[in-house]
């Protein structure tokens, strides 16, 4: 079965290890500003929030070179650096959010949940973040809003 | 690395901004944060120089794991001469400001001169400027904070800042990061405010480096284990914050009440962190709303707490019925304890407003303490006062003057001179609960005798995070001792202080120590930093550190005789708990304590003893 | 069921990709009038810089990909449909008959009528052949003149630049991308593109092209105003146009574009348009052409869905777009424009080249414009699709229209 991130906000202090962990993955050091995961603080509630790998897909179907692709393991859609011209519509496409431009590398990042072993959920120290089967996320309550968004709703086949 | 190697020089006189590399021998023998900044500071200041003078430098410095992925590695500390000690000041603030400082590049700033007008520094990665702050003098933290994010467009820029307290000349104000994360004591801000300096703007997008990733990441991951597995780092703190020492300390007979009169307080249950978790009648919800961590910390200890809607303090100031950093330890103690209130919701509101102007709740409310004194003896009256009935246990007298003092208004400007300059002015200077100018924290040194002994040695003026010695006394780690026994204390003393200031040095928290001795911290650093550390190494480097601090102290002119207690804690008996009867045996400790510290019996480093530290 | 899509662009090939899912057992018949394997127009920017080789800009790198799928892709060009007999008239006088149609022939550059406009050198930038041209010609020092700073225009110098040439660009609009940014905006663009040493002619118009015959930049470009510009190499980025010329007579409704309905299919049954060629419904309840990627790839799926027998309905395109020019990113969304009777708050900062401006109506968000910002932007997109009411975080964006990231996750993650 594939497994998603799950998100509980009521657990998460604002500590910022995730971001430090997915920067030291993916970029090979502790730099939240190219973090795939971004913790909000609304003072009172903390909110991890990343890429809910959506069926949607906005980023990868926008993608003019066809530099994102799903990767078959994980379910994660993951950005090839190798075709990524840096176009950006893919970080206007997602109405999430969760594609961005690395001003650096001239191209998008996003997360890949890490090829299965997700490097936030592994340094969150209280569980806010866990890698866990997909039917038993709360993952529902962000793709109802992926529904909202979604150009093409009720597709209702004959 | 763990080092930027880069260090900010901003000249105010001058407006001028410019990099320079740090200085790397240093480093090696410094470390970073409280000791890399107090060499520099003995390198370019005057011991003697007025503190608010323009002569005066301030050093915003990180340590080598700010901003790394070791748990709590988020801390920066300010250096310079404290406003309110005359003494060398290190005041170690949390947050995310020390890492954000960290990631665009820089080591430390180091602030010198003064300006003509309102300056803030604005510092984008690389490029840093002195910028005109017209606009933002007269504002609060929290009103200076979403200013410069918006001006900026750079919701995710962190930002150091005074309040008014700072502008005002309170002689204790703080500096304030991320809204409620402060470098509290001694009188740093006091020091900005005098350098026209109203904010530090931080945004950093370059990242940190460290020297051995792998071998880090290992150290890293291991000691967060210990964290984690700790029932005070793990549990205890995370649950109740610093505040479940409330009523620890208050059975232990060592929980200074009204002016240190008592040591006792018989409201302590009302504001302990039980009852900030337990529900309201009115509203149904507790005062703590959350814990917080701070940068890169697997603890959380931090509070989130709001006030009762229906409260005096709130009801007529909405503003103020929001979720904000509530009540850590030693505020609840000295706005609540040592003034004899024990209203939770009033001791919230007045850690509010000093967060909000930037003032140090610990000499605010020790300060509204001694004025108290001074109220019930009719040295003060409602003519000085400005009407307030100054009476122990009011909280009404408490926020109002939290009000005044955070703007620098009527009585308000008194109680900003501190408890000693406070006392002195009318006639009384034996009812400032200070050490070298600095009131004491939350323990009392007649419950606690190796405390009492931490408190008159500490290079910042009375302090307990100097030397923790509470760990062992009340708390056993590492190991239990009696606290109400003098008899090996020295030794103890020196050893907390020793190796505090080595974690002082590292951008950690000295909370891990709870947790972590220096053999689980080494090996942190060793990853980060080239050089090869061990924990014998860092001990070491503690004690030059401490050497190096006392003998700037002594060249500002301190001597042997500010090495002592107000002759509450060495003459009047603790009145009830176990302590009853006790005074504080600084007599005994404190010559003990020179001789380990290779100090001579005026307490001067011996020539000895600054030739095997290599000062 | 035999499927005929005319058009081998993004919308074209999702469409093709649809269907065969939608459909495992139809006949699938792409067709593309240009000889290389379909690809992105998007990507030719990055081609220009040498970022990528030709095969980087193919929308789908699989040599075999068509096949696999199989989909039969053919070079060929329609000249003309009729409906009626439902056939496609190809170029060569071949027809092919279909059962369910799409048109996605997108778009082509329109060449201001002036003297000159013909003259080798002066070349749009729209297909491969037009890059391989330019790259031929944009040799790094030399003068180049670029008329019109709209979307293409913009991302086209960006790729000049790199190249090392000397491009000066000449724009009759009072503004550098004036469909996509206010005055405000485009200004900063313009003041931006003076610090990286490129010349912006706004509120001028190219009157002539001559040939000087002269070894080096042997082009004149005139101006309505100013002295000529020398040139080895004009591009022509004046603005596209639908190609629906071929659709004369066939009784398929245009306007702008073709019009269709929100299963995007035309005014005649079993004909369906998607992409830049088609004008369909928009966000806000009117009838556009948006011709970006997202809404060529959106068309391209909805209207497959539709052709396959499904009930798949279009909520409507949004406008936006995203810009880098020479190093300034700049970003447009829905109704950046502003709404009657609605509210807008703006920051600016020049000396770091940094905007933002949002349009309300009402509680919700309609439209945006950022300069100098990447980091999640696409939130804008989902504020303002799922028209989500913002309640307290409307005032607090009036205060700090920055903190848009904040605002979303506020509101859509309760």
């Amino acid at each position: 079965m594939l497994k998603s991130l799950h998100i509980d906000p009521g657990k998460c202090t604002l500590c910022m290890q995730c971001e430090m962990a997915c920067s030291y993955e993916n970029e090979g050091l502790f730099n939240p500003a190219k973090s795939r995961i971004k913790v909000f603080d609304f003072h009172d509630r903390f909110v991890p929030y990343t890429c809910t790998q959506c069926a949607e897909a906005w980023c990868m179907s926008a993608c003019p070179v066809d530099a994102i692709s799903v990767d078959h393991a994980t379910g994660a859609k993951v950005v090839s650096d190798d075709l990524c011209v840096g176009c950006k519509v893919c970080t206007i496409a997602c109405p999430f959010g969760t594609v961005n431009y690395n001003h650096d590398t001239g191209k998008v990042i996003k997360c890949d949940l890490c090829g299965g072993q997700p490097a936030c959920a592994e340094a969150c120290p209280t569980g806010a973040i866990a890698y866990v089967d997909s039917d038993w996320t709360g993952y529902d309550k962000m793709r109802r809003w992926a529904g909202k968004t979604d150009s093409g709703a009720a597709q209702a086949h004959a | 690395m763990g080092w930027t190697r880069k260090v900010l020089r901003v000249n105010l006189s001058k407006g001028t901004c410019a990099s320079e590399p740090l200085n790397m021998e240093w480093a090696q023998k410094y470390l970073g944060q409280r000791g890399l900044a107090s060499r520099y500071l003995v390198e370019e200041v005057n011991p003697k120089v007025d503190p608010l003078s323009p002569d005066n430098k301030m050093f915003f410095a990180t340590g080598p794991l700010t901003g790394t992925a070791a748990s709590t590695g988020g801390r920066y500390s300010v250096i310079t001469k404290g406003a309110l000690t005359n003494a060398i000041a290190c005041s170690n603030s949390g947050g995310y400001f020390g890492a954000e400082l960290k990631m665009a590049g820089w080591d430390m700033v180091i602030v010198e001169g003064k300006a003509k007008k309102p300056v803030y520094l604005l510092i984008q990665d690389d490029k840093a400027e002195v910028r005109p702050a017209d606009h933002l003098w007269g504002k609060s933290v929290w009103e200076t904070d979403a200013l410069l994010k918006s001006e900026h467009h750079e919701p995710q820029m962190r930002i150091s800042a005074i309040g008014r307290a700072g502008e005002s000349g309170v002689m204790y104000a703080c500096i304030v990061n991320d809204l409620h994360r402060a470098a509290g004591r001694s009188g740093v801000g006091a020091v900005m405010g005098s350098k026209n300096l109203k904010a530090l703007a931080v945004r950093g997008t370059q990242g940190v480096k460290v020297h051995d990733f792998p071998k880090f990441m290992q150290a890293v991951t291991a000691g967060k284990k210990v964290l984690a597995a700790n029932a005070v780092t793990g549990q205890g703190l995370p649950a109740y914050g610093t505040q479940v020492l409330m009523n620890v300390i208050n059975e232990t007979g060592a929980l200074p009440t009204r002016n240190h009169r008592d040591v006792q307080f018989e409201g302590a249950g009302r504001i302990s962190a039980e009852a900030m978790r337990e529900k309201r009648v009115t509203d149904g919800k507790a005062n703590l709303v959350r814990n917080q961590a701070c940068f890169g910390c697997t603890i959380a200890c931090g509070r989130i707490s709001q006030i009762d809607k229906t409260h005096f303090t709130v009801a007529n100031n909405p503003k103020y019925w929001g979720a904000q950093g509530g009540l850590e330890y030693e505020a609840a103690w000295a706005l609540g304890a040592a003034t004899g209130v024990a209203d939770l919701e009033a001791l919230t509101y007045a850690n509010y407003l000093c967060n909000e102007q930037g003032m140090d709740p610990i000499t605010f409310g020790t300060t509204v303490g001694a004025a108290m004194e001074l109220f019930e003896m009719g040295v003060l009256t409602t003519k000085e006062t400005g009407g307030v009935e100054l009476k122990f246990g009011s909280a009404e007298a408490l926020t109002k003057l939290a009000e005044v003092t955070g703007m620098g208004e009527g009585f308000g400007k008194e109680i900003g001179l501190g408890s000693k300059r406070l006392t002195e002015k009318y006639g009384h200077p034996e009812l400032s609960m200070s050490v070298k100018g600095q009131e004491f924290p939350a323990y009392d040194g007649r419950g606690i005798q190796g405390i009492g002994l931490a408190y008159a040695t500490s290079n910042r003026g009375a302090c307990h995070l100097r030397g923790y010695t509470i760990a062992s006394e009340i708390l056993g780690i590492p190991e239990k001792t009696d606290p109400l026994v003098s008899a090996g204390k020295a030794g103890l003393v020196k050893a907390f202080q020793d190796a505090t200031a080595a974690v002082d040095s590292s951008g950690l928290c000295v909370f891990t120590t709870f947790a972590w001795t220096l053999d689980d911290i080494a090996p942190q650093i060793d990853g980060a930093c080239e050089g090869g550390w061990t924990a014998a190494r860092l001990l070491e480097m503690g004690e030059r550190i401490w050497n190096m601090e006392r003998r700037f102290n002594l060249d500002a002119g301190f001597t042997a005789k500010d090495d002592t207690l107000p002759k509450r804690l060495l003459k009047e008996a603790a009145k009830t708990g176990p302590a009853k009867g006790k005074v504080n045996d600084l007599g005994k400790m404190l010559p003990e304590y020179y001789k380990l510290r290779g100090w001579s019996p005026e307490g001067v480093p011996t020539n000895e003893t600054v030739t095997r530290l290599a000062l | 069921m035999r499927y005929v899509l005319i058009g081998a662009g993004p919308a074209g090939v999702v469409a093709a990709e649809t269907l065969r899912k939608a459909d495992p057992g139809g006949d699938i018949l792409l067709l593309g009038d240009e000889p290389e394997p379909p690809y992105s127009r998007m990507a030719l920017p990055y081609f220009l810089v040498g970022t990528i080789d030709e095969a980087g800009t193919y929308l789908r790198k699989s040599e075999t990909h068509y096949d696999d799928l199989g989909i039969t892709f053919r070079h060929a060009r329609a000249v003309r449909i009729d409906p009626a007999g439902k056939t496609v008239a190809l170029e060569g006088g071949e027809s092919v008959a279909y059962d369910r149609l799409m048109i996605a022939t997108g778009s082509r550059t329109q060449r201001p009528p002036i003297p000159g406009i013909d003259l080798p050198g002066v070349h749009p930038c729209w297909t491969l052949a037009d890059s391989r041209e330019i790259v031929r010609r944009a040799a790094p020092d030399s003068r180049v003149v670029l008329m019109g700073a709209g979307f293409i225009g913009c991302i086209v110098l960006e790729s000049l630049i790199k190249r090392g040439v000397k491009p000066t660009v000449v724009e009759m609009a009072d503004r550098m991308v004036p469909r996509m940014m206010n005055a405000a905006a485009g200004g900063l663009i313009k003041k931006w593109c003076a610090t990286k040493g490129i010349e912006v002619l706004t509120s001028t118009k190219v009157t002539a092209i001559e040939d000087t015959g002269e070894a080096r930049d042997p082009l004149r470009v005139l101006l309505d105003r100013g002295a000529p510009l020398r040139a080895a190499l004009v591009v022509v980025a004046t603005g596209v146009r639908p190609n629906i010329a071929f659709l004369e007579g066939s009784g398929i409704e245009t306007d702008f574009g073709i019009r269709v309905d929100s299963h995007l299919k035309s005014s005649v049954d079993d004909v369906y348009a998607a992409g830049d060629v088609a004008q369909g419904p928009d966000f806000m309840g009117g009838w556009s052409v948006h011709a970006i990627q997202p809404t060529a790839v959106e068309h391209g799926r909805i209207a497959a869905l539709n052709m396959a027998d499904g009930n798949a309905s279009y909520q409507g395109s949004l406008a936006m777009n995203v810009l880098d020019t020479a190093g300034l990113v700049s970003s447009s969304f829905g109704q950046w424009q502003g709404v009657e009777s609605g509210e807008s708050v703006e920051r600016m900062d020049e000396a770091r080249f940094r905007y933002t401006r949002l349009e309300f109506d009402g509680e919700r968000l309609v439209g945006a414009i950022c300069l100098g910002r990447t980091d999640q932007i696409g939130m804008l997109r989902g504020l303002i699709q799922s028209r989500v009411r913002l309640g307290d975080w409307k005032a607090r964006l009036m205060e700090d229209p920055q903190r848009i990231s904040e605002a979303y996750v506020a509101s859509t993650h309760k």
